[in-house]
């Protein structure tokens, strides 16, 4: 394995639009609030940005294809500016970027910025969309919700678990992620909720209710990264640094060959075991002191806590229900309240939970801070289970 | 005596779509309007699902006729014709057969031609293939299907006196279940109802003087020659099969022509509806699932003249492979009781369908063309260095263990036993007929499609559950008049359908 780049990249800065229906701002509106922060925080000008990473994933819902929207947007001086896409794990994506860019040497200092406005459509969900010449030939009409759900029978059928313990299970996910992103001002749904609502909510996709489903957000995030020296330099100290960055990415054997049962996230799994191994994470249920998954559907919270090999296969539904991840248990999960209540601006997501880790490490959380925080893990998904992308990246204290 | 240079049909074959219209339904719907319809709101007629037309009612009900030889390899048997009747045609200039053979894996060198514009197009399509292989002008066997999907109005009487099916035969040389004896062709302007070429609807004259200047001075004629051409008596027919939905028509008929009341086939009526241009060859099926040998057969189509077709059975019906034939999939039904979801499937109600059925998805039909086989055929492909199945066929093997390039020969899908792994009802995407079903459908002999499900009742789909592939209407592309087709899972109600098979 490559050597990684633990340690060689610090986050300089970060920002974070407020997520949610953003009736009377453009995508271009929400790049700016984003980054007005995220360079306050950093304490950098524009010109310092020697690059730009720029993720969108539903670009023709609102801002349009290239590094154009960004640059126009911001005025940047003529700089590279690359548009990166993976799905709803796009925003990891710019971050990747934009800390490889770093860790080569080829910039010292980077700028990742995600952004999607996906109100704008008439209707709630996900935009619908094409896919393409050929597939649009005989992939299934379905929905996000639709293709998510089919983890929970699948899940229910291979460890036993009845589809109405599973359901419950599901529910306190989402009770759980409500409670948190209620105590955070920035979230798209800001009311607890209790677990009767979310087993009598209508049927999206089944068994997916209403508050099974996260978030239909507009959004915008970003990160200024540079290297640990340059940060200490410019009078820096607390630093977070990057840990791990992996990513795996689907080559079709989960839709076209039998080996995949349909329950798991192949790719979480391959992601997880590289990222930890970068990070030089041995046991992650005992090192690692929060996580942000792509909850995008209670039943991927659920098994991903298995594919991050935080609670043994078959069993996350029981760690669950006995609230291992909630905001009191061992691990909190989804502290700033996940892609269900904070909410999913697509291109902007992966940024979003690394700016949650940022504000952990810093004491900045206010009232959903953690206890002293050292080890931070994200997990951004794209695409369905059985087709997609997904990216852990493992931050952390850089003295930690 | 048959023999081996014997002309006729060598297999039959049907399809009867799963949904059943109650005809109180319509009544009950329509009697404030039209209380005729009152008279008519006795049992039920056979409607296409809305993924259903005259297209796929025919792919299926070749199927049937194909089995099992195509079952062995779910590749098509050697014919070397294919051709489709229908007045409903999906595409009015796209050759239908041809789609029907693309569908059916026959491959280019099959000659393909459809049969339309008259309700004898079926009849008048069977007999010209009969014609083909006694003229030895056809290399080999014909395959002859002929489908409707009727299309009337609401609230008329037709609503509930017509029914979607399809019927196909393999037509040719060798050992048929069915000698071909002769027939005849009488050919009439004789307009009892017309559709214009730009309509959707037909429009109909009083049955009063169809019955009596049409059915009861045209058909006896035309019986009457087919009779003197094949030197048989009267007497000597067996089962006389004649669609027309005037009461007592076919009975006054065939007393017309000398022929015995017994003789006289049910129409279908009760359960099934006319299905047009198929239907006296729905009712030939029907009756071949109940002949025995050598027994005569009078087949009588109707539509601007009259065609009649005469058939004697033979010993090889009896050893005919089971199959489900109309009486098995007339046994295969599920009534629909809400009217307005027919109203709905057929276009005859404008509903708001939200702005998600609005999406704009033209077909790129060169990438169809280059796709054909994986799309329409449902091919995917076998690598011959690892012998793993997959769908679709592509340049690079999926098996983890071998990624060789260039190594998958065509391998057809269609016929192949498959489950269920995971599955949902979706309340979000748009579907015609909501929750959209579908799920990860894994094939016995290895690959995988996520598919589409239809035919599925609420409740019904579970983890494991046997699924069929069927040729459906993936979406229709109104704008431009373009209808998708693919393959789609359906359970497979195999238990109900051989107790159909065993009528």
């Amino acid at each position: 394995m490559a050597r990684g780049i633990k340690d060689k990249v610090a986050i300089l800065g970060m920002g974070c639009s407020k997520f949610g229906e953003r009736w009377d701002m453009n995508g271009e509106d929400l790049i700016v609030e984003a980054v007005e922060e995220c360079l306050d925080d950093a304490g950098v000008e524009r010109s310092r940005i020697d690059a730009a990473w720029f993720s969108t994933a539903i670009e023709e819902q609102h801002v349009g294809k290239s590094g154009v929207p960004l640059a126009v947007s911001l005025r940047l001086p003529y700089i590279p500016v690359t548009r990166v896409e993976n799905y709803c794990a796009s925003g990891t994506e710019s971050f990747r970027g934009a800390c490889y860019a770093v860790a080569s040497g080829a910039a010292d200092i980077a700028l990742a910025v995600g952004v999607e406005k996906l109100k704008d459509t008439g209707y709630g969900g996900l935009p619908q969309r094409m896919r393409g010449a050929v597939a649009d030939m005989y992939w299934p009409n379905a929905s996000a919700p639709g293709s998510f759900a089919q983890l929970a029978t699948a899940y229910s059928a291979k460890h036993g678990v009845p589809a109405d313990t599973l359901k419950k299970a599901m529910a306190h996910v989402s009770v759980k992620s409500h409670a948190n992103g209620a105590k955070n001002p920035k979230a798209h749904l800001r009311k607890e909720i209790d677990i009767d609502t979310v087993l009598n909510a209508p049927m999206v996709a089944e068994p997916l209710g209403l508050f099974d489903c996260c978030g239909v957000s507009d959004g915008s995030a970003a990160a200024i990264v540079t290297t640990p020296e340059i940060a200490k330099s410019m009078g820096k100290a607390d630093l977070v640094s990057v840990k791990a960055l992996q990513l795996a990415v689907s080559n079709g054997q989960e839709a076209s060959h039998n080996s995949w049962d349909g329950s798991y996230f192949m790719t979480t799994r391959r992601a997880a075991e590289r990222a930890y191994k970068e990070a030089e994470i041995r046991r992650p249920r005992d090192e690692v002191s929060m996580f942000e998954v792509h909850d995008c559907f209670s039943i991927t919270e659920l098994v991903t806590m298995e594919d991050l090999y935080l609670s043994e296969e078959g069993t996350a539904w029981k760690d669950i229900l006995d609230g291992f991840y909630d905001a009191d248990g061992k691990i909190p999960c989804q502290i700033d309240g996940g892609l269900k209540c904070f909410g999913h601006p697509i291109g902007a997501s992966g940024l979003r939970m690394l700016y949650e880790m940022y504000l952990q490490f810093q004491g900045r959380a206010g009232a959903r801070q953690l206890d002293d925080p050292k080890i931070g893990m994200t997990h951004n998904l794209g695409g369905f289970p059985h087709q997609n992308v997904s990216s852990v990246s493992i931050v952390g204290r850089y003295d930690a | 005596m048959p023999g081996s240079n014997t002309v006729g049909l060598k297999a039959y074959g049907a399809y009867v779509p799963r949904l059943r219209l109650s005809r109180k339904a319509v009544a009950d719907a329509n009697a404030w309007f039209n209380p005729a319809l009152k008279g008519l709101a006795r049992g039920e007629r056979a409607i296409c699902n809305w993924d259903e037309d005259s297209l796929t009612m025919g792919v299926e009900a070749a199927r049937d006729c194909l089995t099992p030889a195509r079952l062995d390899n779910g590749a098509a048997p050697a014919v070397a014709a294919v051709t489709f009747a229908s007045t409903t045609l999906p595409f009015g200039d796209r050759q239908n057969a041809g789609i029907l053979a693309t569908a059916l894996n026959f491959g280019e060198s099959v000659a393909t031609m459809d049969f339309t514009a008259s309700q004898r197009a079926g009849t008048s399509g069977l007999l010209n293939a009969l014609q083909r292989e006694i003229g030895g002008a056809a290399a080999g066997d014909t395959l002859f299907v002929a489908a409707d999907k009727r299309r009337t109005q609401a609230s008329g009487p037709q609503e509930l006196q017509f029914g979607d099916a399809a019927a196909a035969f393999t037509v040719g040389r060798g050992d048929p279940v069915a000698v071909y004896l002769g027939g005849h062709q009488l050919s009439t302007d004789f307009i009892d109802h017309y559709r214009g070429g730009d309509s959707k609807y037909d429009y109909n004259w009083e049955e009063r003087w169809i019955r009596d200047e049409g059915y009861f001075k045209i058909a006896p004629r035309a019986i009457a020659a087919a009779l003197a051409q094949t030197g048989l008596d009267a007497g000597a027919i067996d089962r006389f099969i004649m669609p027309a939905l005037i009461r007592g028509v076919p009975q006054k008929v065939a007393a017309l022509a000398g022929i015995g009341a017994g003789a006289v086939r049910d129409t279908l009526q009760a359960q099934l509806g006319e299905a047009g241009t198929a239907h006296p060859l729905v009712m030939l099926v029907d009756c071949l699932q109940d002949a025995g040998p050598g027994e005569t057969i009078m087949v009588v189509g109707w539509g601007q003249g009259c065609d009649v077709l005469l058939f004697r059975t033979t010993e090889a019906l009896a050893a005919l492979s089971p199959r489900q034939g109309v009486k098995g999939w007339l046994a295969r039904r599920r009534e629909e009781t809400n009217y307005n979801r027919y109203l709905s499937f057929n276009d005859l109600l404008e509903q708001d369908r939200g702005i998600r059925a609005e999406l704009d998805a033209p077909t790129a039909l060169s990438a169809l063309y280059r796709n054909r086989d994986m799309v329409l055929g449902f091919v995917g492909g076998k690598c011959r260095i690892c012998g793993t199945v997959q769908y679709p066929k592509t340049r690079a093997c999926v098996s983890p263990n071998c990624g060789a390039f260039n190594s998958q020969d065509p391998h057809p899908f269609a016929e192949i036993p498959a489950k269920v792994q995971s599955w949902t009802a979706d309340n979000l995407t748009y579907s015609p007929d909501p929750p959209a079903h579908f799920g990860m459908v894994v094939f016995d002999e290895g690959g995988r499609l996520m598919a589409e499900m239809t035919d599925v009742s609420p409740g019904e789909v579970a983890v494991g559950m046997p699924v069929r592939m069927v040729f459906r209407r993936r979406a229709v592309d109104d704008k431009r008049g373009f209808i998708k087709y693919f393959w789609k899972a359906t359970p497979d109600h195999t238990a109900e359908d051989a107790k159909g098979s065993e009528v």
